[in-house]
């Protein structure tokens, strides 16, 4: 942490006095750019993500070159939007994965994330507190990251006009040097790897919609990533690419990789890591667990001679504990993902069309 | 997961596999034509299984299976999703529907584009959600897009009992359920059709029982094996089919025998003889109108019946010249021959009902078939075995 603080310049301003909120709703005015904005901005936002008050207020953040370009020879950068419903779910909350989701953007990159920002939209009548709670997790999860948010903005628009809370991060970091990751490195004979199960994000996020009320306790696997694949860089430097699989889940990035290498993927239904109850979960609703979101879940490609240290790798990090060898890269059919299903039938496994929706019968 | 796995056994399936592959070139030599043994499943939720665990790469050349009519997302005709668009875009509507119905297309919208257009739909689980919805909001009027067979069918009738017993006032059905034995009996009486035998309906069967299908052994000589759902369920139902045919015999069997009664559910059909009574004729997307295979709501619960409640355009839309739903439907052709599959009939932008559903046929190839590669991949699975 105290190499990332030095590494934001600091002119030397004493800490200011900040404002605080005093009523119990955010309303328009919160967004006027007067007293009612600096006041919300003080007290939700640098009040948790400047607690020692080193930043001035500018419109920028500014960073020492010099220092950036010791840890490594490239900079990442990245953004994402989180407009997560309910903003609470069990496991997480949007702060949470608000960080932790451009944090793993960055370090799928082979970056060290450093610094993100954080811009809010906010639908007037949220209570305050819970945008309290909200930038409490961020910066809570921020400091878990060793990464800080450096600049931010904050917009309020008019009750329908957005749902409740929308955030942006941005995200950058630096690759360290020797690092060459990419979604078109898959070779034929490839291993591909998971960090555990899949699916917890999307059943978390459906069941916490409360539609089906079950009653089946499954939490979000929203975590950052960056140490885990730190570790299994760390191990096996030559990885040839590793991906998030958040919206669209492991197909997606299976199908995302094959089309880019213009390589065939063979994956297995019954090495592939799921939880029973996620598993009961879909089997009720029709959905396939292979598209539902995750948030700590990264897929790796890696040479076959690596395949058994990176699985060591992952399964030493506490978040890789059910780490498994999902499948193989080859040469059969450039863009097509087959499974071999428990029931030892073959299928393909596509990109979805639009949204999962659930079966009548 | 306890009860799910059991079904899923590939221990089981090679001993099933195994018989079947002696079966079929037994039948097939006893025949004077070459043609394959062409198994129909009538019911969607198999067709979905089936590509789901790839059963259908697993299965000896000889053998085809052809995915019938037993989607009712993927039967529905366009005009009725035109109605729907129209009702849920009325003023202070909440038109509650199943999920998989969002994507089918009208003439002009889908539901799901009506939603992004500002209408007020919503996914609903059951009509029972739809009908606390209404509860929920008793100055505006909840409708419920009823479809199905007889497997959703009893919820259906169950719920409008309760809103009449509760007296709820603003709470409707657009019922478009459907009743699948004048379907199959249209089926076999059309001219092209090329059929050895049948999988029956599980879920059906559990609300109907198996006596109404025996006029398919009877007078189409036609086996039929009611099946359930798990990838072992329907191999053992196509080993019964092929057994039956090698022996000669053409019977009602019932593979699915933990779930489906004999003499069917007699409260789920108490509840639907009170609610619902026969259609004259309805029409099917891809078959055209068939006598008695619709039903509608009695005029004792007529003001639970949307098509009375309010005005609906109900035109008959006929489905663009260039699809051939009904064919693949009958298995005159597979999907991949129909002219626009894959071209301008993907899952994306359906032309076709066939296109819309997990279910249908069409849909079910584009996701999981790879069809032109379903030939050497059961080549590879027999090399493997």
């Amino acid at each position: 942490m105290s190499s990332v603080a030095e590494m934001v310049t600091n002119n030397g301003n004493k800490p200011r006095r900040r404002g605080k909120v005093k009523v119990p709703n955010v309303t328009l005015a919160h967004g006027g750019g007067g007293k009612a904005m600096h006041d919300l901005i003080d007290d939700i936002f640098v009040e948790v993500f400047d607690s020692e008050g080193q930043a001035p207020l500018e419109d920028q953040a500014r960073f020492s070159l010099a220092s950036l370009a010791a840890l490594g020879d490239r900079l990442a950068f990245t953004t994402d939007s989180y407009v997560v419903k309910p903003l609470d779910f069990p496991g997480g909350n949007i702060g949470k994965i608000a960080i932790c989701g451009t944090v793993n953007d960055l370090a799928v990159g082979g970056a060290i994330p450093l610094y993100l920002s954080c811009s809010v939209i906010i639908e007037e009548g949220l209570p305050v507190e819970t945008l309290r709670a909200v930038s409490q997790t961020m910066a809570k999860t921020a400091l878990e990251a060793g990464v800080r948010v450096v600049t931010g903005d904050t917009k309020v628009v008019e009750r329908g006009a957005c749902d409740k809370l929308f955030i942006n991060t941005a995200g950058v970091g630096v690759i360290r040097e020797g690092l060459d990751l990419g979604v078109d490195k898959a070779r034929p004979g490839d291993v591909i790897l998971v960090n555990g199960l899949l699916g917890d994000h999307g059943a978390a996020i459906l069941n916490a919609r409360g539609d089906m009320q079950l009653s089946t306790p499954i939490e979000s696997d929203c975590a950052s990533l960056h140490g885990l694949i730190d570790t299994l860089l760390s191990a096996v430097p030559r990885t040839r690419f590793l991906r998030d699989a958040t919206r669209g889940g492991l197909a997606t990035v299976l199908n995302e990789i094959a089309e880019a290498s213009q390589v065939g993927i063979e994956v297995y239904e019954d090495r592939t890591p799921i939880r029973s109850e996620v598993k009961g979960f879909c089997e009720i609703l029709g959905l396939d667990p292979l598209y539902l979101a995750n948030e700590g879940k990264v897929v790796c490609v890696v040479p076959p001679e690596d395949a058994e240290t990176a699985l060591a790798a992952l399964k030493s990090h506490p978040l890789g504990k059910d780490s498994a060898k999902i499948g193989e890269v080859n040469d059969h059919r450039p863009g097509r993902v087959v499974m071999q299903t428990v029931f030892g039938g073959r299928r393909i496994v596509d990109m979805l069309v639009g949204e999962q929706l659930p079966r009548i019968c | 997961m306890k009860y799910v796995d059991e079904f899923r056994d590939p221990e089981k399936a090679k001993f099933l596999l195994e018989e079947i592959r002696v079966l079929v070139p037994q039948i097939r030599n006893a025949r004077t034509s070459n043609s394959p043994i062409y198994i129909m499943e009538v019911c969607g939720g198999h067709t979905h299984a089936i590509f789901r665990y790839g059963v259908e790469t697993m299965l000896p050349d000889g053998i085809e299976l052809i995915h019938g009519p037993g989607c009712p997302v993927c039967v529905l005709p366009m005009g009725r999703v035109d109605d729907c668009v129209a009702l849920a875009h009325m003023p202070g509507m909440i038109f509650t529907t199943f999920g998989d119905a969002m994507r089918v297309p009208g003439s002009k919208e889908s539901l799901l584009q009506a939603k992004a257009n500002g209408a007020d739909v919503r996914m609903v689980y059951s009509p029972l959600d739809a009908l606390r919805l209404a509860k929920e909001n008793p100055d505006r009027q909840v409708v419920f897009f009823a479809l199905g067979f007889e497997t959703t069918m009893p919820s259906t009738a169950f719920t409008v009992l309760r809103a009449k017993a509760e007296g709820v006032q603003n709470f409707s059905l657009f019922c478009n359920h459907i009743t699948i034995i004048p379907t199959i009996k249209a089926i076999l009486d059309s001219p092209d059709l090329q059929l050895d035998g049948f999988l029956g309906p599980g879920h059906v069967s559990m609300v109907i029982g198996n006596s109404s299908y025996r006029f398919i052994a009877e007078h189409y000589k036609k086996p039929l094996v009611i099946a359930g759902f798990e990838p072992l369920d329907i191999l053992h139902g196509i080993w019964m089919v092929l057994k039956q045919i090698a022996e000669g015999r053409s019977e009602i069997e019932n593979q699915y025998k933990r779930v489906v009664p004999d003499g069917g559910n007699t409260p789920a059909l108490d509840a639907i003889g009170r609610v619902f009574e026969l259609r004259e004729f309805f029409e099917w997307r891809g078959l055209g109108s068939i006598d008695h295979s619709g039903v509608k709501i009695r005029d004792e619960y007529a003001q639970f019946d949307a098509e009375r409640r309010f005005s609906v355009p109900a035109l008959k839309i006929a489905d663009p010249k260039s699809c051939q739903c009904g064919e693949v439907l009958k298995g005159v052709i597979k999907p991949w021959d129909c002219k626009v599959f894959g071209r301008d009939c993907t899952p994306e932008t359906p032309l076709g009902a066939l296109m819309v559903s997990s279910e249908g046929a069409c849909s079910a190839y584009y996701q999981y078939g790879d069809i032109e590669k379903i030939h050497d991949t059961r080549a590879m699975v027999e090399e493997m075995v």
